[in-house]
């Protein structure tokens, strides 16, 4: 009681900080609510929504919609699919950018700069941009049958793990190289004198010093490539193959579509990305940031 | 933008300071530039072997499947290839094509227009001054950070299936709340206003995204500056506008392209609630219409695409020279 009121006097409630207080609970709430709208509908039949809308009090709550999603619309093959592109795309795409970006801002190789600007301006482009070209591309390379149903890149998971690499290379190549610059130029130069080649520099003396921002990177492109939807949806036209994010409009009916099937599908879909996010929170704002803000 | 005599002294010097303290830099690269050159001498042939595979090979796969694309678009809008036939040369007529008998094209155009000036004039300011407030160490500001982040790592389709339980003609929560079950708003279907709330649920998703980029920004600003100005009398308005506010410029020129990149990219949350059609075309969803469909009009959907690329470009550009300005120097 008497710390209070010490802690009061030394620092008054002053009215406006109140007034923020409730104006940012209300917006916060207001921004969860079309979250907490969606798992509600889940949880609820669909003649019953059917009849009194959305924001109505239950009647039945029930977790058949996830069964529905998890049993009928196979969602476990889907998030197999997810994970064979992702898992092998987040390693090459680290690996590759760190490289490059050693190679960039350690080594500066001759064109380090036109090297970085290529990868940089590469990423920022709109996907919509190189999707056609990329489509007949893929249908063009040829694979050997047992790599692939259609024997060309096309409708593979090979084609869209490339993509992810290819596109994302770019944005981890401008984090990591601005990264690295920062890194102080000795210790590669007390490698070089033990007679270091480039190889043991980047791997044994470099790359464990980036560990923050490779975690960072890793949880970043994580979610941006578990979320990414147009790349599959183009250059995959199996079904059964497509990544999760792709696959819920599957859920979707012909003719009639049961939105709280959806709304469980999505919780589902959604759930992944959100508990990495609240895992690693620090990381993924570090990965967003890192970005922003030079070094 | 000359202020009063508030600002002069105090924030100037650190100001000062700062630039100061790169400034010895480029006085002291010229033996580390020496330096390297004797290293340049040192590389072994499997030295060069490693760089040249490994480089050569992120080099390939950007160049092959980012860059070479880019290029194959611009050149695939001169023909009128359907994907199958030979290539033919069509010269500007899909240009045409797209500015006279495709209405599509307009109203996708005047969207992305929209949408642009949606997250540019509303979302990204609502974006800054959230950050602002989250930055005066107030207590359960982990809460409300949270909160405001939630959406961002949500795919854009999952924001698209929510926004259609949100906005249902029906059973929606929106025609539940505001009470006009009797009369309901289509709020989706009606192709008056439907990309108006398709807008405010991607905003939902960008505004958390501003958010931290700011708030990253804000953290990095010296205290003394804020100090200094409020010492000198400055409100907080003031302090914020004319003071914090010029030294986010970085932060700025990020925030302004992201905007402008997901403004022309947008297409996830569109093409989840219906493909892009009835009142919700974009540019991005009438190049995957004329790919993806039976029509398969390539030439003409990569007409679109330069189009989407030139005004991408010019963004882009900006941005690079803003971020390498510094290593220019």
């Amino acid at each position: 009681m008497t710390a209070a009121v010490e802690s009061r006097r030394r620092r008054p409630v002053r009215p406006l900080r109140l007034l923020l207080h409730g104006f940012l609970i209300l917006v916060s709430l207001g921004w969860l609510a079309p979250l907490l709208l969606s798992v509600y509908a889940s949880l609820r039949p669909y003649s019953e929504t059917a009849a009194k809308g959305y924001f109505s009090l239950p009647d039945r709550i029930t977790l058949q919609y996830y069964v529905d999603a998890w049993q009928q619309a196979e969602l476990p093959k889907y998030y197999l699919n997810t994970l064979l592109i992702t898992v092998p795309a987040i390693v090459l795409t680290l690996f590759l950018a760190s490289f490059v970006a050693f190679a960039i801002s350690r080594v500066r190789v001759p064109g380090s700069m036109a090297l970085l600007i290529l990868f940089t301006a590469g990423n920022l482009l709109p996907q919509q941009v190189l999707i056609t070209p990329l489509y007949a591309l893929y249908n063009l390379i040829p694979l050997p049958w047992w790599a692939s149903d259609s024997l060309t890149l096309y409708d593979t998971y090979l084609g869209v793990m490339l993509i992810h690499v290819a596109f994302q290379t770019g944005f981890c190549v401008f984090v990591l190289a601005n990264y690295m610059r920062a890194l102080p130029e000795e210790i590669s130069e007390a490698a070089i004198m033990d007679g270091a080649g480039v190889w043991r520099q980047y791997w044994q003396v470099t790359l464990p010093l980036c560990k923050p921002a490779l975690a960072a990177l890793a949880t970043l492109q994580f979610a941006w490539m578990y979320n990414d939807f147009l790349w599959a949806l183009v250059l995959m036209s199996s079904g059964d193959k497509l990544p999760i994010t792709s696959a819920l409009n599957n859920l979707r009916g012909q003719f009639f579509t049961d939105y709280n099937l959806l709304a469980a599908g999505a919780v589902l879909v959604a759930l992944p990305t959100v508990i990495v996010f609240n895992l690693l929170q620090k990381q993924f704002i570090a990965g967003l940031t890192l970005g922003s803000t030079k070094g | 933008m000359t202020l009063p005599a508030v600002n002069r002294d105090p924030h100037g010097d650190p100001d000062r300071r700062r630039e100061g303290s790169t400034q010895p830099a480029p006085t002291a690269r010229p033996p580390v530039a020496r330096r390297r050159g004797r290293r340049m001498r040192r590389f072994t042939r499997r030295d060069v072997g490693v760089l040249g595979v490994v480089v050569g090979a992120a080099l390939l796969l950007d160049i092959g499947l980012i860059w070479g694309p880019t290029v194959a678009s611009l050149g695939l809008s001169f023909t009128d290839w359907n994907g199958i036939g030979d290539l033919r040369w069509h010269g500007t007529e899909n240009y045409h094509d797209l500015a006279n008998e495709y209405p599509p094209f307009w109203r996708a155009a005047r969207n992305n227009v929209l949408w642009l000036a949606f997250l540019g004039l509303i979302a990204t300011p609502l974006g800054l001054f959230f950050a602002v407030l989250l930055d005066k160490q107030i207590r359960f500001s982990r809460f409300y950070q949270s909160a405001f982040y939630f959406p961002v790592v949500l795919s854009l389709a999952v924001v698209g299936f929510i926004a259609q339980l949100v906005y249902s003609r029906d059973y929606g929560a929106l025609n539940a709340i505001i009470g006009r079950t009797d009369s309901p708003t289509d709020w989706l279907g009606n192709p008056d206003i439907n990309i108006w709330v398709v807008m405010v649920a991607a905003a939902w998703r960008h505004v958390g995204y501003v958010m931290i980029l700011y708030l990253a920004g804000l953290k990095a600003v010296d205290p003394a500056l804020k100090e200094a100005a409020v010492i000198d009398g400055a409100n907080e308005a003031q302090t914020f506008f004319q003071v914090v506010f010029p030294t986010l410029r970085p932060v700025n020129i990020i925030v302004l392209v992201i905007t402008v990149i997901e403004a022309l990219r947008a297409f996830d949350i569109v093409y989840a609630i219906n493909k892009g059609r009835n009142g919700l075309e974009l540019l991005s969803t009438l190049i995957t219409e004329n790919i993806v469909g039976e029509a398969s009009r390539i030439g003409f959907g990569s007409a679109i695409a330069v189009i989407l690329l030139a005004i991408s470009v010019g963004f882009i550009a900006v941005y690079l020279s803003q971020v390498f300005r510094e290593d220019g120097r």
